[in-house]
């Protein structure tokens, strides 16, 4: 039965500050759960070297730490390679339609606030056929946590370009190179007025844990865009970022609070609202941008983004936007709270009887 | 002065105007002050899609019909008895309907030349004798009310506007209504603003006055209270009673009510109307677009809420995917479709039947979805309850197919006692199903096939359900052949096995004699009705039955069908509901079908139904 309050409620019952204080609605876990309780009995069944493998264990290593048990866990997915994702956890799962699992998850967090609400999609399921419910639940800030894995490309109809390749990408429904102009799935979700905006990467599992991490935690919605390898359609399409001796040049790991640097150089302004990145011999130390995740106005964060460059010179990762704005769910349980304190519970039949009525004896 | 009082059994009147005019506003004014002095009743508002088309234009005349009487009736009326008509264009685009000896009142003051010539009249209707069938009351409306308000402080615009309420006021005394309601109904809506609250009423009582008082109205007249069975009644339309519906569905199945909406004509007034009632624990979401509309009403389904969106046909094609979804997922949800004539955009405020074969068949793939449709505006409180019951029962989308005619149009509602509706509470799964103490995702109800209903937060019962074939029983993902015929068979005996459910169809045939059948669906009933009636009357023997479960049919139709030579079906599209008969029963059936976006007239189904009777002979 859905209950409206949860009896043991995840870190709401002492003085610390929870851990997730965006699952302050959930129940808390009876008992310590481990990865292997949210491994389903399914065979796990993507193409050997996936990238999806190697985010589901981080997935699955993950859930434990949020200490809520898992029958209050549901992950709803779309259509494509990644939205296999819920047949191979233990917890509730809705493999739904392509694109709309945003609304369907909408309707779920919305009535059901005691629940932990995962979105799967991918570029294609989320940025193209369903583009437009993604930023809606974003800039509704419904308590839901969206991971897009983006591998810019469409996997499960076998190599078709998506809204994530690089422009005059040669596939089979472009044999003389695609002619889009590709999205930034972190711009697109910042422009879409959400609250919690984060980038990682299928192969570096410790940061992709500390991104899992900081999302579960944020009340509201969150988007994290995980760059995820696809083998067989696209494969190294990500390499830059993977070679040991290259990564650290271009990766930009932001922390907030700490520099923003990459490969010895520094994000500075540019002076036109924007940012740039600039060597030590041009901007001094003190130039350096120091990251503040909580700025309320988003064009920092939207500057940030932009950093990326289309041969991944270099690449911000990390928490790029994080801020506080009511959740659509607690805005909407607040209305229907407030209208009983208001006018009591409703009752049927004075509804029915209410406005003008007249009597035959 | 002591005017005549002339007693009628019966009247039609047609308040017509610009859409800025208020008619729908006087309409319902006065048929709430019919509904209170215990007429019987029905209304027909019609009006354009446009807010506000170009003043005087024919565009933008809307109107409001009500047909009122001291016995039952079923449909709004043929023909008014009475036209008011506030410009020329109201007069231009009602006149036709007009039968010989209706009475016209016009608004004197807007028959300038210029108002004139923007609808086409080359010299005056009113003088030069082209209205000689009837009887025309020449009242200067809007410079009579601009008289009885220029004591307040309002502008010349709002002086303006109480010109419907001196010719509401004028229509109350002709016809003796209680004047208490509207004037309650005035202050309440006035309540911030005394200065208009006084115009308007001044120009009520000025119109009230008029009536009593000036030559050009010689007789008064009295329509007595009908004798309904006994019981507290109000006035409803098909659109309120089907929010007040699923209120009672969501209180009689004890699960908290979800609506995800995309506003549309002629379905918004759902979503208006239950975004006020959250103290009953409503939530109400506004959706980005049809297809998250009632994507959140499923998520919200599979969390254990009951599930309801609400549209129009254009808005039901975008679901289609989505209903598929539920069909497969075997979860409850309400989808409610107000027929507009379509296809495409079609025209939104005008009524129409033809997304039957959309509701039975509009997905891919063998995709059984149960469809009901009210017979009349009150009968969507009955027809809601009855969808909360199949879905919740047979875990299935039930599709709802009301339409722009019963959305709009009101009649008197006996309002039920709520402790005698039926008891809908759900069973929600608690426990494992399985022999081996593990839970069963798919294994069904051996009575209903349903499938458990098993919600997040229930431990011990996690479970992944989705659009991809599942095994009958766990649930996973399964492209066995076997399997899956299994599983298409068994979601259409699901739903085939509503029916044992179901009361044997109806036939009325007081005479036993006839040896045609009348049979409609949904929104037609009251035309039907009263259609048959009229034929009686001159002696005809006609059998009637009304389709109000359209999928699966109720027991009894096929013995029905074959009981009669001739079965009459007439529908406001090209023959849908025929096209089933022949294909379900190999039924010989004559259908009568026009699509003018407006409800059949009695007196023309009499004709028809005469002709098939005379042809049977």
């Amino acid at each position: 039965m859905p209950s409206e309050n949860g009896s043991a409620v995840n870190g709401a019952d002492g003085a610390a500050a929870p851990a997730f204080p965006g699952l302050k609605l959930v129940p808390a876990a009876q008992e310590p759960s481990k990865a292997k309780d949210f491994k389903s009995d399914q065979e796990v069944r993507w193409c050997p070297g996936c990238g999806d493998y190697a985010i589901l264990a981080a997935f699955q290593g993950f859930l434990p730490e949020l200490g809520v048990p898992r029958e209050n866990v549901v992950i709803v997915s779309g259509i494509g390679c990644s939205s296999r994702f819920p047949y191979y956890l233990s917890t509730y799962g809705m493999h739904s339609i392509h694109g709309r699992a945003p609304a369907i998850a909408t309707g779920l967090a919305a009535s059901r606030p005691d629940l932990s609400v995962w979105v799967i999609t991918g570029d294609g399921d989320g940025l193209s056929i369903g583009g437009n419910h993604l930023i809606h639940a974003l800039r509704r800030n419904v308590n839901v946590n969206v991971l897009l894995f983006n591998n810019r490309i469409y996997g499960l109809t076998k190599g078709q370009y998506s809204p994530t390749s690089e422009a005059g990408k040669v596939t089979k429904s472009s044999p003389m190179g695609s002619l889009d102009s590709p999205f930034n799935p972190v711009s697109l979700a910042l422009g879409a007025e959400a609250t919690f905006v984060a980038r990682t990467v299928d192969s570096d599992r410790k940061h992709l844990t500390s991104v899992l991490r900081a999302a579960a935690a944020h009340e509201g919605a969150s988007f994290v865009e995980i760059y995820q390898n696809c083998p067989i359609f696209n494969d190294d399409a990500f390499e830059p970022l993977k070679d040991p001796a290259e990564r650290d040049l271009r990766l930009l790991r932001m922390e907030h609070g700490e520099p923003l640097t990459a490969g010895g150089r520094g994000v500075v302004a540019d002076g036109f609202g924007g940012l740039r990145l600039a060597g030590p011999e041009e901007a001094g130390e003190d130039a350096v941008l120091r990251h503040d995740a909580h700025r309320e106005d988003p064009g920092y964060a939207f500057a940030l983004s932009r950093l990326d460059q289309p041969a991944f010179e270099h690449v911000p990762i990390g928490v790029f936007r994080d801020v506080r704005r009511p959740t659509y769910d607690a805005l909407m349980n607040e209305q229907v709270a407030e209208a009983r304190s208001a006018q009591g519970e409703g009752d049927l039949g004075a509804l029915l009887a209410s406005g003008d009525t007249w009597t035959v004896e | 002065m002591t005017k005549k009082v002339q007693r009628l059994d019966r009247v039609i009147i047609r308040f017509a105007g610009d859409s800025g005019d208020g008619m729908q506003l006087t309409g319902d004014r006065f048929t709430q002050e019919t509904a209170s002095f215990g007429n019987d009743l029905s209304t027909l508002p019609n009006f354009p899609a446009e807010i506000r088309a170009p003043a005087g234009t024919l565009p933008g005349v809307s109107s409001f019909q009500l047909h009122f009487a001291d016995h039952d009736i079923m449909t709004p009326g043929d023909a008014p008895d009475v036209l008011v008509a506030m410009n020329p264009a109201a007069l231009k685009a009602n006149v036709d309907d007009l039968p010989r000896g209706a009475t016209v009142i016009a608004n004197t003051d807007e028959f300038t030349k210029r108002s004139l010539a923007k609808v086409g009249y080359a010299s005056d209707p009113l003088e030069d004798g082209s209205l000689s069938e009837f009887k025309v009351s020449r009242v200067p409306l809007t410079s009579m009310t601009m008289k009885a308000v220029e004591e307040f402080d309002v502008t010349k615009k709002d002086a303006q506007r109480a010109k419907n309420m001196f010719a509401l006021g004028l229509l109350s005394w002709m016809y003796n209504r209680p004047t208490e309601g509207t004037q309650g109904f005035l202050k309440s809506k006035f309540a911030a603003k005394p200065e208009i609250l006084a115009a308007n009423l001044a120009a009520f009582q000025a119109g009230w006055n008029f009536g009593e008082t000036t030559e050009d109205f010689a007789v008064s007249y009295e329509v007595k209270p009908a004798s309904l069975p006994p019981g507290t009644y109000r006035n409803i339309t098909g659109n309120l009673a089907i929010s007040y519906g699923l209120v009672a569905a969501s209180r009689l199945t004890g699960l908290p009510l979800f609506l995800g909406s995309y506003p549309i004509t002629p379905a918004s007034d759902i979503l208006h109307e239950l975004s006020r009632h959250k103290r009953f624990g409503v939530r109400t979401f506004q959706a980005e677009d049809e297809i998250a509309g009632v994507g959140a009403a499923l998520g919200a389904a599979f969390g254990g809420s009951l599930g309801v969106t609400t549209t129009s046909g254009p808005g039901m094609v975008l679901k289609g995917e989505t209903l598929g979804l539920a069909v497969m997922t075997e979860l409850p949800l309400i989808v409610v479709d107000v027929q507009r004539a379509g296809p495409s955009t079609g025209m939104p405020t005008k009524t129409e039947q033809a997304d039957l074969l959309l509701a039975l068949f509009g997905r891919n793939g063998e995709s059984p979805v149960p469809v009901l449709a009210p017979r009349s505006p009150a009968d969507c409180f009955d027809i809601a309850v009855e969808a909360g019951r199949i879905a919740t029962a047979y875990r299935t989308p039930v599709i709802v197919l009301s339409d722009g005619y019963l959305a709009n149009g009101s009649e008197p509602w006996r309002i039920p006692d709520v402790s005698a509706l039926p008891d809908l509470s759900v069973d929600f799964a608690e426990e494992p199903n399985g022999d081996g103490g593990e839970f069963l995702a798919y294994r069904r109800d051996p009575e209903t096939l349903a499938r458990p209903w098993a919600v997040p937060g229930t431990p011990g019962l996690e479970h992944r359900i989705g659009g991809i074939e599942k095994s009958d029983g766990r649930g996973d993902i399964s492209y066995s052949p076997a399997n899956h015929d299994l599983m298409v068979r068994s979601r259409q005996a699901k739903v085939d096995g509503i029916a044992r459910g179901l009361d044997p169809l109806e036939v009325d045939d007081p005479s036993g004699e006839a040896r045609v059948l009348v049979l409609g669906w949904g929104g037609t009933y009251g035309s039907i009705a009263a259609a048959v009636r009229r034929v009686r009357r001159a002696g005809g023997s006609v059998a009637q039955a009304h389709l109000r479960h359209l999928n699966p049919f109720p027991p009894g139709l096929e013995e029905a069908l074959a009981r009669y030579d001739r079965v009459l079906v007439p529908e406001i599209n090209l023959g849908q509901l025929s096209l089933l008969l022949r294909g379900r029963f190999g039924a010989d059936v004559t259908g009568y079908n026009k699509v003018r976006g407006l409800p059949f007239k009695a007196e023309e189904l009499a004709g028809v139904i005469q002709e098939v009777i005379d042809r049977a002979e």
